[in-house]
């Protein structure tokens, strides 16, 4: 007759008990480092959404598949119709679809902060004795990072299309430098939405509302010499159009310094503002 | 002017919600070096009590000091002296148990190398250096418990709010967290603890304010807010259904006790009056009972519960 081995098993996906003597010994070594300052703080914001990144990579497929989308559809849909041909259509567009498909993904901010916001880790955040933009600072830095990389796969595809950009690699690399200032300026309006909205839905129904007309009301597509007169001034200074201006003129190598200027002052305006109501709205949670 | 023997002392707290009167002026004075016990059911409004506290949440009106710095107009003073574990673990579920610990040890101003080192040395006097590697996701309560409480002490903090710290958890992990609350306060931390359990705050608080609809409606010693309510009671279940009116009077006579028929239609309870030596009274009770023939299936003694504490409490405000 077979003998039943009884063993004891060790199971080594229980937690071990809790160690008092070390657990003492780290208490009592009282060991207070001096505060980080309030951009090293601020890095480590970046390196907790790269590490998402790592442990999620799921989030980053729509940052990087709708923009090639994007660029593929309005191409080959509107190519022949707007420009008698695809090619010299794509050397139009391509800028200008960069910066439409990169704004747009702006809001995925919003929406991460106002998850963020709404779980017991922002509470931790928020008793720390850190700068208190830091958090939101952190998220736009790692985006600013998903937004380059978009920015550069666009590239690429673009090429492979066959763009050729007039102004060089400074004229592109310039252009994209632009593109991220006023990505990442223009997100503190999402920041802001993030923390003030209930849920993420309303989140993202409102940067719909505000993105789609904000972007298709522009020059990313058409020239607005074609729209209706009184529409012309209109599109012409949005802060969209100002930067498709901006960056079509860096990669056309035809740099139009007044649409730059213009897109900075709007860029440090979205700082200023929805900076401010960021860190306010941040505060008073 | 702030006195280093008191860790927070808080005077007319008020937090509104909408209609809600979450928080209807609290006042707390907490003894530096101790645990301090918040006690009270859902929604009685401790949670919303500790994050105003804890500067996450701005009263409507009161004041309130940590270490002598204001909530309000100081907040930046009090989170030096602070840290929090909310009622829901507050860890990014993303990462890994190392790599929260680690941003959050970066947070304090640890070099690359000295956060790694801590939060290592923390995962393994939490026993759990197995599951460093592990998404915040795929821990147990028990353990999500232990990583929430070892990131509040990276620094060791000199005021720590843990709120409803065992709620939800196993007995053997909740004995794990009170050793930790014990090791911690030995250390010199204040620890402000809430729950809902009488035990949970007799096993460790040295005082306790029990709180409820947002006041505080007793405040004293473990044992001053025991005998307030009265010294415990005596449960019985009968062998015969027909003796427990006899027995109801036999207890009554013999302990000047209030006696309660329970549903069970065996089962009696004696409410023991306060001052009373609760085992003397029980072995006392159980002679008259067999003296009058009367046979007793089961009997317990126990400790005021805290409905007890409440019922008696909320009876004498409304009285």
């Amino acid at each position: 007759m077979a003998i039943t081995d009884t063993q004891t098993r060790t199971d080594a996906e229980a937690p071990a008990p809790v160690e008092k003597e070390r657990l003492r010994r780290l208490l009592a070594a009282g060991e207070r480092p001096a505060p980080p300052s309030a951009f090293a703080s601020a890095r480590a914001f970046a390196w907790r959404s790269m590490l998402k990144i790592k442990h999620v990579p799921e989030q980053l497929s729509d940052i990087l598949i709708f923009p090639i989308m994007m660029l593929l559809m309005f191409t080959y849909l509107f190519g022949g119709a707007i420009a008698g041909g695809t090619g010299d259509y794509l050397q139009f567009l391509l800028p200008g679809i960069m910066v439409m498909s990169i704004v747009m993904t702006t809001m995925y901010t919003g929406m991460s902060v106002n998850i963020d916001i709404h779980k017991g880790v922002s509470d931790r955040f928020r008793t720390l004795p850190i700068w208190r933009a830091a958090p939101m600072v952190g998220y736009l830095l790692a985006d600013v990072f998903r937004y380059a990389a978009a920015g550069a796969i666009m590239f690429g595809t673009g090429m492979v299309m066959g763009y050729r950009p007039d102004g060089g690699a400074d004229g592109v690399l310039l252009g994209v430098a632009l593109l991220l200032v006023f990505c990442f300026s223009f997100s503190w309006l999402w920041t802001w939405l993030g923390l003030i909205t209930r849920s993420e839905k309303t989140v993202m129904s409102i940067s719909m509302s505000i993105l789609f007309p904000l972007t298709f009301l522009s020059n990313v597509m058409v020239d607005p010499s074609t729209m209706p007169g009184w529409l012309q001034p209109v599109v012409e200074n949005t802060p969209i159009s100002q930067l498709v201006d901006g960056v079509r003129g860096l990669f056309d190598g035809t740099a139009d310094s007044g649409a730059i200027v213009t897109t900075l002052i709007w860029s440090a305006g979205f700082i200023l503002v929805f900076g401010t109501l960021t860190v306010r709205a941040y505060n008073r949670r | 002017m702030s006195n280093p023997d008191i860790a927070i002392r808080a005077e007319g707290l008020v937090k509104h919600f909408k209609d809600i009167k979450a928080v209807d002026g609290v006042d707390l004075s907490v003894p530096a070096g101790t645990v301090y016990g918040v006690l009270g059911p859902n929604g009685a409004g401790k949670t919303t009590t500790v994050r105003m506290l804890a500067t996450l949440l701005r009263p409507d009106a009161g004041t309130a000091t940590v270490f002598g710095h204001d909530i309000v107009s100081d907040p930046a003073a009090v989170r030096t002296q602070v840290s929090l574990t909310g009622q829901y673990a507050s860890m990014d579920e993303d990462l890994t148990g190392l790599e929260n610990l680690v941003l959050l040890s970066r947070l304090y101003g640890y070099s690359k190398p000295a956060a790694r080192s801590r939060a290592s040395d923390l995962l393994e006097a939490f026993g759990l250096t197995f599951a460093a590697g592990k998404q915040a996701k795929a821990y147990s309560g028990g353990m999500r418990r232990r990583l929430d409480i070892a990131a509040s002490i990276i620094i060791t903090p000199k005021l720590l709010f843990l709120d409803e710290p065992t709620t939800g958890l196993d007995p053997r992990s909740r004995n794990q967290v009170w050793d930790v609350i014990r090791t911690i306060v030995g250390e010199g931390t204040t620890v402000l603890l809430t729950t809902q359990y009488l035990e949970e705050a007799d096993q460790l608080a040295s005082r306790i304010a029990v709180i409820d609809t947002g006041k505080v409606i007793a405040e004293g010693t473990p044992g001053q807010l025991k005998s307030s309510v009265g010294a415990g009671s005596i449960k019985l279940r009968l062998h015969h259904t027909d003796q427990r009116d006899h027995a109801r009077q036999v207890l009554a006579d013999a302990l000047g006790a209030e006696v309660e028929l329970d549903d069970d239609p065996v089962a009696l309870t004696a409410l023991l009056p306060p001052g009373q030596d609760t085992a003397a009274q029980g072995s006392h009770a159980l002679g008259e009972l067999s003296r009058e023939g009367i046979l007793v299936d089961d009997f317990s003694l126990g400790q005021p519960s805290l409905d007890e504490v409440f019922l008696s409490l909320t009876e004498r405000t409304d009285a």
